[in-house]
């Protein structure tokens, strides 16, 4: 199938993106430079056109139910304005996909899904709604951008009334930026950085983004591609769909026990908590090299003396820290902080060091 | 796109510029820094050996994507370019002249013929 292109296609054209096919959708990978553009966001402020996320609305009675069945986390905690960060559990140990659950209003919610998830969770959805709870897939509507970095709150703020230091994080309000109404103005990021996230019609996409463009200019924001945001995820230690966690990864295993909650009935959840008093086996950690070398998706862990222990899933090149640094599941007795390992590099071993998240 | 007309370039992205004493310098190309992007770690450690066109010399690492380097002709490597040992980016701002990566003895010369010009090589790429 060929990729869509999203709304701003020829504004990132001229802005001088490389375009490239990234989960349905030819994507901006970047700009200038990769570092450049991770330093920019990490230090002053970035735009990320991350239109290609999903987001679905599920509304009416039942609503609620419906999520706290299908999710992992407690929805049931959300307030009006409130987000949280969930997945969807599958039947045998897996991940269906990680979403954001944003509370709009009472039995009204979006869930924002992974671009590459949209049809896979939309047809989860429907096949575990028996409720009957009205589902909407908004995903060719909305625009996602991303503002993010210490500067994005400066940015964004000569754009609206709406006073955004009150926003916590997690939190959002439903306001007007750059003279456009009912922009979802969230505080959440895949950077670490700080900032929002806009989900705006995508008729007025692009006004939005010159106004960002333009506030920004003061604190020398640059558009920023999905290759600098996969480093800033990976310095932070959040996992991405496909590389960390998948239908095969238990959200305990992938550290993410934290959204998993056992005070209530979903998907799994009695073969999770099995899991989880049992104890798991391997665990999701990140790694940073104490050797020149840089960790990539499916280089294989080994222990001290040489046995197999792991995979790593996701690597690169730390802009911020300038030493490779990952993300692999390894055997729980080598997931301590501070542990030693080594990393099969082409036809050298290297040594590593488990670490605490985030990176840096 | 620069491309600079007195180098004979490869289908796998390598440019070569062969000097009168039958060594020659290998690099990559401008299109192919482009591609790959913010370029971290060169590693070469086939100084001394002899080896056949189209067989792997070294690996390139950028930011996101790791990639091999290829012979574009037969032939021994006498000298890797220390220099991005410690500033690889050269290979990004540079990679016609101090992006150099590997010097080699050519074995055969008329090798040099079946390899791509400049505009050749523009085709291939679309530029």
């Amino acid at each position: 199938m060929e990729p869509k292109n999203i709304i701003l296609h020829t504004e990132h054209l001229k802005r001088g993106a490389r375009m490239v096919p990234f989960a349905g959708f030819n994507m901006p990978v970047r700009y200038s430079s990769d570092k450049e553009e991770h330093n920019c966001v990490r230090n002053g402020v970035g735009i990320f056109d991350v239109s290609h996320m999903g987001e679905f609305f599920v509304q009416g009675v039942g609503a609620l139910d419906f999520i706290q069945q299908v999710t992992s986390n407690d929805a049931s905690k959300l307030v009006d304005g409130k987000a949280q960060y969930s997945c969807l559990p599958n039947e045998t140990g897996g991940i269906v996909d990680d979403l954001i659950v944003y509370r709009m209003a009472e039995e009204q919610y979006m869930l924002v899904v992974n671009a590459g998830n949209i049809q896979k969770d939309w047809n989860w959805l429907m096949a575990h709604n028996r409720g009957g709870v009205k589902m909407t897939n908004a995903s060719d509507e909305y625009s996602l951008f991303a503002v993010q970095g210490p500067k994005a709150l400066a940015t964004l703020q000569k754009l609206t009334d709406v006073d955004l230091e009150s926003i916590a994080f997690y939190s959002f309000v439903q306001g007007s930026i750059a003279g456009i109404d009912e922009v979802i103005i969230s505080a959440t990021g895949y950077t670490g950085a700080g900032g929002f996230e806009l989900y705006i019609k995508n008729e007025h996409a692009l006004k939005v983004w010159e106004a960002v463009m333009e506030a920004g200019q003061e604190f020398g924001i640059l558009p920023i591609g999905l290759g600098a945001r996969d480093t800033l995820r990976m310095e932070m230690g959040y996992c991405l769909y496909g590389n960390d966690i998948d239908d095969s990864t238990s959200p305990l295993e992938a550290g993410l026990g934290w959204i998993t909650k056992f005070t209530k009935e979903f998907t799994n959840h009695e073969a999770l908590k099995a899991q989880k008093e049992k104890g798991i086996e391997r665990k999701l950690v990140g790694l940073i090299m104490e050797e020149k070398g840089i960790p990539r998706q499916g280089y294989e862990l080994l222990a001290p003396d040489g046995t197999k222990i792991g995979l790593v899933t996701s690597g690169t090149m730390s802009p911020t820290l300038d030493v490779g640094i990952g993300l692999g599941y390894v055997a729980v007795a080598y997931s301590k902080p501070e542990s030693e390992l080594l990393v099969q590099i082409r036809n050298k071993t290297l040594r590593a060091r488990v670490k605490k998240l985030p990176l840096v | 796109m620069n491309l600079p007309a007195e180098l004979k370039y490869s289908k796998d992205h390598e440019w070569i510029k062969v000097n009168d004493d039958n060594t020659a310098l290998i690099g990559i190309t401008d299109f192919a820094q482009g591609e790959l992007g913010d370029i971290v770690y060169v590693e070469v450690e086939t100084e001394g050996d002899d080896i056949n066109q189209g067989e792997v010399f070294g690996t390139i690492e950028a930011v996101k994507t790791v990639s091999d380097l290829y012979m574009p002709v037969d032939g021994t490597v006498l000298e890797v370019n220390s220099t991005l040992e410690d500033q690889p980016e050269l290979v990004n701002s540079s990679p016609y002249e101090d992006g150099w990566i590997i010097k080699i003895k050519i074995n055969d010369l008329s090798a040099i013929e079946n390899l791509l010009s400049a505009d050749q090589y523009r085709e291939i790429i679309g530029a």
